[in-house]
């Protein structure tokens, strides 16, 4: 059975145009977006089967001809809907900077070394609880040209498939206490003070393993309440 | 009870992790080709460019699409009349290039009905994601050779001067069948983005 998506649970979100984050200037609507009614189109979203994550895609430290270098961390947590139900077998991809803040993305331009060593790219499917596991490096911060000083805290992008195309979700994981927080106008366009601790993981001292890894989880809350019987 | 994770920017450094393409030493979980030779239905291609509120090209955007199978099923087990269709899944992605560009080869898809019971156009979702975007952006592609378009439920709720901009153009490509289909993403013709 198919969940419903109350349109309310989008108040969660950022507002499409937060002028503190200068490029959303000229890439937000300012016609106003049309209100439907959900059908199967919407309500319905892409299955994937294991020939989309291989067996060690979870790992972003074994991906080359030796470790990166960095803070081994292990990152793991629940996909959930709103009924705090787990969404089993959904696809969570990551990526991020390396240990010095650097992409390997060919635009970065950061004069940060890159780490022949680290890609910054992984993939997972949630197990029938909902839950994923990374084993990855902790990225570091890094400075951007949105406005003078300008740095990001250290932080790794999720994107994350839910049952549906609307409870589509790409964020970003932030670790716990990082001092750039009150700076960051990305952080800051989530304007509940709520809603912005959701996108920091909690330091998990049980799951951090002893004399290899320190341990944060992430818990990823998609829309979706309430299974009703789809109409047809 | 807990409130949803807020939506953040993908970014301008996602190509590597989410649209490689052969650029990086990574694999690509999704591409822009829907098809298979097994697949049925009319090969199409949709094609255009992205552009920013001063019609700048926007070279860093990730554009995702999803749709029905020629019979107007979805290849998801929550959709209780598809039969089992291993050839098509309905799902594809792709990064727009230097000039805003980008393509998708599908099929076209069948008609779909909506819960009023009344056959809605065929049509394929479209969710934009970019830099300077906190939140994907979700619209529809159309086709304007489809009468059906005149009754279709959902572009019934647009402004009729602003229906335009949710249909592809049928054009005759070098391989094929192409529908163009360009997203504004601010400005006088603006695509027309749902709040759903």
């Amino acid at each position: 059975m198919p969940l419903s998506y109350p349109i309310e649970s989008n108040a969660a979100h950022p507002a499409r145009l937060s002028p503190g984050y200068r490029s959303t200037l000229k890439r937000s609507p300012q016609k106003p977006l049309i209100i439907m009614r959900h059908t199967l189109s919407e309500l319905t979203g892409p299955v994937y089967g294991h020939e989309t994550v291989r067996a060690n895609d979870h790992d972003l430290t074994i991906q080359h001809a030796s470790e990166p270098l960095g803070e081994r961390i292990i990152v793991h947590g629940h996909v959930q809907d709103e009924d705090g139900h787990g969404v089993p077998n959904a696809l969570v991809e990551l990526w991020q900077a390396n240990a010095c803040g650097r992409y390997i993305h060919v635009v970065d331009q950061h004069p940060a070394p890159l780490d022949p060593n680290f890609t910054g790219a992984g993939r997972a499917q949630t197990d029938s609880s909902g839950y994923y596991k990374f084993i990855t490096i902790k990225p570091g911060a890094y400075p951007w040209g949105n406005h003078h000083n300008a740095w990001r805290p250290a932080h790794i992008h999720f994107s994350v498939f839910g049952h549906a195309f609307i409870s589509r979700l790409v964020t970003q994981m932030y670790f716990p206490g990082d001092p750039l927080f009150p700076f960051d106008p990305v952080f800051n366009s989530v304007t509940d003070e709520k809603a912005r601790a959701r996108m920091i993981s909690d330091f998990d001292l049980d799951h951090t393993q002893p004399n290899w890894a320190l341990c944060y989880r992430f818990n990823i809350v998609l829309r979706g309440r309430k299974a009703t019987p789809m109409e047809t | 009870m807990p409130g949803i994770t807020p939506s953040q920017t993908v970014g301008p450094f996602f190509a590597y992790g989410l649209t490689p393409n052969g650029k990086y030493q990574w694999n690509d979980a999704f591409t822009s080709s829907l098809v298979k030779p097994e697949t049925s239905g009319d090969r199409i291609r949709v094609e255009g460019f992205v552009y920013d509120g001063d019609g700048v090209p926007v070279p860093d955007s990730m554009l995702e699409i999803w749709q029905a199978d020629a019979q107007g099923r979805f290849a998801d087990a929550q959709d209780k009349r598809a039969l089992p269709n291993t050839a098509f899944k309905g799902f594809g992605r792709c990064g727009t290039g230097p000039k805003g560009e980008f393509s998708f080869d599908t099929i076209k898809p069948g008609s779909v009905q909506h819960p009023d019971g009344t056959p809605q156009a065929p049509h394929i979702l479209m969710a934009i994601f970019s830099r300077g975007m906190l939140l994907q952006n979700y619209t529809r592609i159309y086709f304007d050779d489809e009468a059906a378009n005149a009754a279709d439920p959902v572009l019934a709720l647009v402004p009729a001067d602003r229906r335009g901009t949710l249909i592809a153009r049928r054009a005759q490509g070098t391989n094929g069948l192409v529908y163009r289909f360009d997203i504004r993403l601010q400005g006088e013709d603006e695509t027309v983005f749902f709040d759903v």
